[in-house]
């Protein structure tokens, strides 16, 4: 009877095309609304991604990444006695302001990585030589320092500009994971870093370190935290301690998550109705087909049936109406979107719990009537 | 003692051998309390194998609903009832359904064709209900379609057909499963005459042929002449039974 089920669905266009357009609006409602705002989460995350260290030593009562407590300089070396450190490298990040030749100021996240290992340093490289670093006075810049600091056509590599007064030549163009402030990254060495930035007592941001074979970076950051009183994550543990922060400090989770939710209501309302109006007015044939000799568990079957192709049919065009808006507007990263598959799984959970919800209704209904209700005229 | 249980089988297996539908003292109400209206009080009815039986009377009379407790659609309250031989009194809702499904066909004055599929796919789906394969079921409806006439509109939605084509449509699905007791309701109600005519003579070939029987609920005294029997009922009794020869008027 699947095919019988079929037909009655797509033969009646209008009501059809009115399901389709109430699961697709809702599938893209909440996959394009689910994508900006797990796009903003990894904004928020993308200090920690950037660098990619399994583990972050840094002050104990800090609460996301880009809130930086400097630490004492022999962090380093009291990390790296701790059992288990394979290495420890340190850390500086923070937010500086860099001139053009034409005088114009753009503020910059200011990292300075460890210059013999370049640990922390991103990992793609569009343009020129990272390990230039090495060399005096030098930088390399992430894409959206590019677009800020005036174009390809001035900011390349070998092109210079100024931090703090210092000049600073750029040696490579990385690919960097944007913030969730939208500051351009610069990365430099370490040294160079407390060279060109305003005196302060301490000037350690972190202390980046990597476990020895056989020891998780969970267990390393426990036993550095114990060990020297330190606070210590490992990179997924920081990720959602900071996305936590966001989360609790913004309102977006409740923002999104009332989309979310209404996205989720309007495709319910819109289907549920359209599939319960659909069976009343089927009722007659319904009926027809129960005294045929058509069990209501058949019957529940083609109501499914018609109830998972049609959300099916509207999961795919929802999610490439989302992600065609997410190729769009968020084309060179200016906006957050990020379209995952545990998202789109979730989607997928969400269309189907709306599809059997709606189609509980209508099987009620049917398994109620009487086929007594054909020889009714 | 033993030979009178024998007369009493035998006497039972002569019966089934006759008929196919056996009714005894059947009784339906519908509501509750002060609000129950008995629609049925107590009605007897016989229909033999290879007969086309009329069940006629007023608008409120019990023909419809008997027709219901006939196909197990309706659970009759009290009375015996015997078709194809089982007591379907006794059967479960699903039991019904099958039994429904297997040995029954519908003819409804209202159709009741699926707008959405065609001619041949509508006239198909007793077999689809059986879970016989699409290209069995459908080359076995056109085939069914064919013999009652409707050869040149397999393809029609009904939306393009005519009444008449409408209910012999119907009837090629009511007859696609080969059902052995045909049940019909108003089958010539929204038809012209002529139409009528037609539609009454190809119920009554089907129920001419062996082992069948047709049972025909209706006002329209102008199929009368095509029953063997024409059961008058009135306030949910069997009020006169007349041979069908006697061309009994409305």
């Amino acid at each position: 009877m699947s095919f019988v089920a079929l037909k009655m669905l797509f033969g009646d266009r209008a009501k059809y095309l009115m399901l389709l357009a109430g699961l697709t609006f809702s599938t893209m409602l909440i996959v394009q609304q689910g994508s900006i705002f797990w796009g903003l989460m990894t904004w928020s995350m993308s200090g920690i991604s950037n660098v990619n260290a399994p583990v972050w030593v840094t002050d104990p009562n800090i609460n996301q990444v880009e809130e930086i407590k400097p630490l004492a300089d022999t962090a380093v070396t009291r990390v790296r006695s701790v059992p288990g450190v394979e290495w420890a490298v340190p850390l500086y990040k923070g937010v500086q302001r860099a001139r053009l030749r034409d005088g114009n100021f753009e503020q910059i996240a200011l990292v300075g990585i460890d210059p013999s290992t370049l640990i922390g340093r991103p990992y793609t490289v569009l343009d020129g030589r990272i390990e230039e670093l090495r060399a005096p006075e030098t930088v390399a810049v992430d894409e959206l320092t590019v677009e800020r600091l005036g174009g390809p056509n001035k900011i390349h590599v070998g092109s210079t500009f100024e931090i703090n007064d210092h000049r600073v030549r750029i040696v490579a163009i990385v690919q960097a994971q944007k913030s969730f402030q939208n500051i351009p990254f610069v990365y430099t060495t370490y040294e160079r870093a407390l060279r060109i930035t305003p005196q302060e007592r301490r000037k350690l941001s972190y202390v980046l370190v990597g476990p020895q074979p056989g020891i998780s970076a969970e267990a390393l950051a426990g036993r550095i935290q114990k060990e020297t009183g330190l606070g210590a994550y490992s990179g997924d543990q920081f990720g959602w301690k900071t996305m936590q922060w966001v989360l609790k400090n913004t309102g977006i989770g409740v923002n999104f998550g009332t989309t979310v939710f209404l996205g989720f209501i309007v495709g319910m309302a819109i289907a549920g109705q359209t599939f319960y109006l659909f069976t009343v007015e089927n009722l007659q044939q319904f009926g027809a087909l129960k005294a045929i000799g058509a069990s209501t568990g058949m019957l529940a079957r083609m109501i499914l049936l018609q109830s998972f192709t049609v959300g099916l049919i509207g999961y795919g065009i929802g999610i490439g109406l989302a992600t065609l808006f997410g190729l769009t507007a968020g084309r060179g990263g200016v906006l957050p979107f990020k379209e995952t598959w545990p998202l789109l799984l979730g989607v997928f959970v969400a269309l189907m719990m709306i599809c059997s919800l709606s189609s509980v209704i209508s099987i009620r209904k049917l398994a109620k009537l009487e086929p007594a209700v054909v020889f009714r005229g | 003692m033993v030979n009178g249980v024998k007369a009493t089988v035998q006497e039972f297996e002569h019966d089934l051998s006759r008929w196919l539908v056996r009714a005894k003292g059947i009784t339906k109400s519908f509501g509750e309390g002060h609000t129950k209206i008995p629609v049925l009080k107590g009605v007897d009815l016989d229909v033999a194998r290879g007969e086309v039986l009329l069940l006629v009377g007023p608008s409120g009379s019990g023909k419809t609903t008997l027709l219901s407790v006939i196909a197990g659609i309706l659970e009759a309250d009290e009375g015996e009832l015997m078709i194809l031989g089982e007591n379907i009194k006794a059967f479960s809702q699903s039991a019904k359904t099958l039994f429904r499904r297997d040995h029954l066909g519908f003819v409804f004055q209202q159709y009741h064709l699926l707008p959405t599929l065609t001619a041949s796919e509508n006239a198909a789906v007793p077999l689809l209900i059986r879970g016989m394969p699409k290209r069995d079921a459908m080359a076995h409806a056109e085939e069914v379609l064919r013999s009652v006439g409707m050869g040149e509109r397999l393809a029609s939605l009904p939306n393009r057909l005519s009444g008449g084509e409408q209910q012999r449509v119907a009837i090629a699905r009511a007859l696609a499963g080969d059902p052995q007791l045909l049940l019909c309701d108003e089958p010539t109600a929204s038809l012209d005459a002529e139409t009528g005519h037609r539609v009454v003579e190809q119920l009554r070939a089907i129920g001419k042929r062996p082992d069948r029987a047709v049972i025909i609920v209706t006002h329209d005294s102008r199929i009368f002449e095509f029953g063997d029997r024409i059961v008058h009922m009135d306030d949910g009794l069997v009020h006169q039974i007349q041979d069908g020869s006697e061309q009994v008027s409305g």
